[in-house]
């Protein structure tokens, strides 16, 4: 089960300090590997507009944390988050299938495209300077201009 | 060559759209459009641009509810989600888009309504 994957984002409101954001980054940190999970990556964004107003606050600072562990570790995650007063919003993602599931049909497609193009006799990856400019202009190209009927 | 294959294959696909239209009889907006484009010496017919998913269209395997600039495309101002008759996604990738919609959504990322 510790192969789980999950993000964990919360919002601090924007006069938090950078003490306390780091303090409350603690108290994850130590729940997270005290149920044998690890945090795999931390993303500060900043702050940032909140789409609509959450209580008094207009803006947010957001961290994003990418968690390795068991479901029982999110849900104890959850259960503090939703306790402390400082996280104006938090969530809570499982992304491990899903990011499985991306690379399959990334792999797929790229095989795919390789083995059709050896059938075609081309060199499997596309060569610089092959097919059409990437800046070519074909807005017009689906217009029904000057074609009789 | 390849080039003039290709424009005889899309020509084809243009011919079968306006004969769709032609069709279209009951509901009065075709036949009053088809009017007026006489009318008007056929300078351009109107013809509907046709719709692709995006997200085949442009390979874009992994909807994230984090991309904000992606999933901003498909929430009009109202803040509802784009429709599939409008947009032109396919089934599946308008499911994955609507999860990502959602999530965003939770930590306000994208809004639920907007007045």
């Amino acid at each position: 089960m510790a192969d789980r994957q999950y993000e964990l984002v919360y919002i601090l409101p924007p006069d938090s300090t950078e003490q306390q954001a780091a303090e409350l980054h603690e108290q994850i940190a130590s729940i997270v590997t005290r149920m044998n999970g690890q945090i795999e990556k931390t993303e500060n964004w900043g702050r940032r507009r909140l789409a609509y107003e959450i209580g008094s606050h207009k803006e947010g600072v957001y961290v994003l944390e990418v968690i390795n562990g068991g479901g029982d570790l999110m849900h104890e995650l959850d259960r503090r988050l939703k306790v402390i007063d400082l996280v104006v919003r938090h969530m809570v993602v499982r992304v491990d299938a899903e990011k499985r599931v991306v690379e399959r049909t990334r792999t797929r497609r790229q095989s795919e495209s390789e083995r059709r193009r050896v059938k075609r006799g081309l060199p499997p990856v596309r060569q610089p300077g092959e097919g059409r400019p990437a800046d070519a202009d074909d807005g017009e190209d689906d217009r029904f201009e000057g074609v009789e009927v | 060559m390849p080039t003039t294959v290709k424009m005889t294959g899309s020509k084809e696909w243009r011919s079968d759209v306006a004969l769709g239209q032609g069709r279209s009889s009951g509901r009065g907006r075709g036949a009053d459009k088809k009017v007026g484009d006489k009318q008007q010496g056929q300078r351009r017919p109107m013809f509907r641009r046709r719709k692709v998913c995006k997200f085949c269209a442009d390979k874009i395997d992994d909807i994230n509810y984090k991309d904000v600039k992606l999933l901003a495309g498909f929430v009009p101002e109202r803040g509802k989600v784009l429709p599939r008759r409008i947009s032109g996604t396919c089934a599946m990738h308008q499911r994955k888009l609507q999860t990502a919609i959602k999530r965003a959504r939770q930590i306000a990322l994208v809004p639920y309504v907007t007045e």
